[in-house]
């Protein structure tokens, strides 16, 4: 290890991602240290934190609060990379950051929840609906308090941070907690929607949210309710249920398909628990489903679907696609995305085999 | 607890082993297009000197029972430890060239079903102090002279966690634990002590029934290598613990101090200059 030729700058890898310079001209460097002098190339944290520009969050709590709503904001230690930032500087007496202690912040969002605040937890969804899950049960659903959480880069959306950082477990954990609302906004129109729709609910409820680099899906917040549904594409030959990144994975499957001659339904399965009835009943009438998610197929959002399916007697052939009941490689994620077949040729793959 | 040998490695070897975790910091940041550069130098010199003058482990035999364990509160900075892994000869220096592609063995965090060397995977914060006092506790009744050392970062202070375990390394008089924390000042949100104080630790972890060892400069070699002989091998009854007040990104003058260096990559112009400054250095 001592050939000097070892260190100096390569080339760029193909299929990596890098930040471009147009990528960083639409971010807000204020903090960044790198400044004029240094390449167009370097980046450093607060550059990367700009690229999750779908997570709304602290903007549209802002506004809430604007309006009236006595919304408190609870972190640890990830108020930048989850963005809800500009929220506690707007706001400092309503913006209470706990340092790496979530199971604290947990317990402490629940007491607040108890003098009469909106309290909204903003943390990664493995720190917080895996590790948490036992606070999230107890101190907040078994009490029944109005308290929301969004748990962001759920599924494999850290990449190459490794298995540790994959959550796709958290539906399953979410899903079987009583009182307890579950849905996925899958862009930042959706998250507007989500907070801004669900305001006057008097209950706990978890939002599923993407790491913010997400392509949009809606031009403008979407409408929105609990237990609710939004049809995106009519098809006659089969039906995706979708959540998540799996949204904008089936609409372009869709297009990929309609070349072929194959008409996919699409549909945005936002409300996890309570979940859609009528819109999988649609689906089943209409003859193949299909479920999209990035999270475990074995006890996710395909699994409720099922249930439905079997409860109901609705006799539709069921295709899920998910994360496989094993743990996740690590890489960068749309390496992974294609290899768990969770993008749009993924999508429309499994489309044209389940119809063949 | 047994005293174990010191390897007779000198300060300019360790100088080069350190200076070699912050070469290959910046070679495979620039394979994957993102590193957590501060990090990775702030525990240079603690991680050379602990693994090369410490530590008993052997590279043919990873799971040798009577090793030495090593586990990272702070998984993030894995990528300052596998250059170490594989130049003692856990894993061929090929891997490092993998480091974050798809199906690698290397990510940012260390996984111990993939990389030989890794005695824990981590990557979720706190949980590692735990595993050691398990380690501690299980090597102890077994009577392997084996020692385990944890390395955690400032902002995992916050963590409830590490009180718990704290508490049960003192209840159990674990004189073959060793804590190290690394207190670099930069976390995702910024200083640590700003965004969630813990300060005074040294009192803290006194009052949790620790012996405990301050270096006020986590990269002088000397006083580095001096905490860890009397942490390893001067056993009393009580785990040890060493806080070292490092610098982010040290051996970089650009990414010195702050949070923003935390996680960043460097187009080659940059890393040129970081690879000329690091080559040029002379740490500790």
């Amino acid at each position: 290890m001592t050939d000097p030729s070892r260190w100096t700058p390569q080339p760029r890898a193909p299929g990596m991602s890098y930040i471009s310079a147009d990528m960083k001209a639409a971010i807000d460097l204020s903090e960044s240290r790198v400044g004029q002098t240094e390449d167009e190339a370097t980046w450093d944290m607060a550059a990367s934190l700009g690229l999750s520009q779908q997570l709304t969050t602290g903007a549209v709590l802002t506004d809430l609060v604007e309006q009236g709503h006595d919304i408190v904001v609870c972190t640890a230690d990830l108020g930048r990379p989850t963005q809800v930032i500009g929220f506690g500087r707007r706001h400092p007496d309503r913006y209470f950051n706990f340092g790496i202690a979530e199971r604290n912040m947990i317990g402490a969002a629940a007491g607040l929840a108890t003098t009469g605040h909106l309290p909204v937890i903003s943390n990664y969804s493995f720190f917080l609906a895996l590790m948490g899950v036992e606070n999230i049960r107890n101190d907040i659903c078994y009490p029944g308090l109005n308290v929301r959480m969004i748990g962001t880069h759920s599924g494999l959306a850290m990449g190459f941070y490794g298995t540790s950082h994959h959550c796709n477990e958290d539906i399953g954990a979410l899903r079987a907690i009583a009182g307890l609302t579950l849905m996925a906004p899958c862009d930042g129109h959706a998250i507007h929607s989500a907070f801004t729709h669900t305001i006057g609910h008097d209950g706990p409820i978890y939002f599923r949210a993407g790491r913010g680099r997400e392509k949009p899906v809606y031009d403008s917040p979407p409408a929105w309710h609990i237990g609710g549904s939004n049809t995106l594409r009519e098809g006659r030959h089969a039906t995706v249920l979708a959540i998540g990144n799996l949204v904008a994975a089936s609409l372009e499957a869709a297009d990929l398909l309609r070349a072929e001659g194959i008409e996919l339904g699409v549909v945005d399965m936002y409300s996890i628990a309570p979940i859609d009835r009528d819109a999988i009943r649609r689906a089943a009438a209409q003859g193949l489903v299909v479920t999209a998610e990035e999270h475990n197929v074995s006890s996710g959002f395909g699994s409720a679907v099922a249930e439905v399916i079997a409860e109901e007697g609705l006799g539709a052939r069921l295709h899920r696609i998910g994360m496989p009941d094993q743990y996740s490689l690590l890489g960068p994620p749309t390496h992974l995305y294609r290899h768990y077949g969770l993008d749009a040729e993924g999508v429309a793959a499994r489309v044209r085999q389940a119809l063949a | 607890m047994s005293k174990r040998p010191v390897h007779d490695v000198d300060k300019a070897a360790l100088r080069e082993k350190a200076r070699l975790i912050r070469l290959e910091t910046l070679r495979m940041t620039d394979i994957c297009g993102s590193g957590h550069y501060g990090s990775s130098f702030s525990m240079a010199e603690l991680v050379a000197t602990l693994y090369y003058r410490f530590m008993h482990v052997n590279p043919a035999e990873p799971h040798w029972p009577d090793r030495d364990r090593f586990t990272m509160g702070k998984g993030h900075a894995a990528i300052g430890l596998f250059p170490v892994l594989s130049d003692l000869g856990f894993f061929p220096q090929s891997w490092l060239d993998t480091y974050t592609r798809f199906k690698s063995p290397l990510g940012d965090h260390p996984d111990m079903k993939k990389v030989p060397g890794v005695d824990f995977s981590s990557g979720s914060i706190g949980h590692n102090l735990s595993v050691s006092v398990g380690m501690a506790l299980g090597t102890r009744r077994r009577g392997s002279p084996a020692r385990t050392v944890c390395l955690m970062g400032d902002g995992e202070q916050t963590e409830g966690q590490i009180w718990e375990a704290a508490i049960s390394g003192a209840h159990w008089g674990l004189d073959n634990l060793v804590g190290i924390v690394d207190i670099n000042a930069a976390g995702s949100d910024g200083h640590p002590q700003e965004t969630m104080k813990t300060e005074p630790l040294r009192a803290k972890w006194a009052a949790f029934g620790w012996r405990t060892l301050v270096l006020d400069d986590g990269h002088d070699l000397g006083a580095v290598s001096r905490a860890l002989d009397t942490a390893l091998n001067e056993p009393d009854g009580r785990p040890t613990c060493i806080l070292a007040y490092t610098v982010s990104g040290k051996g970089v003058s650009f990414m010195e101090g702050g949070w923003e260096w935390h996680l960043g990559f460097l187009g080659p112009k940059d890393l040129e200059r970081a690879y000329q400054e690091v080559l040029q250095g002379s740490i500790g």
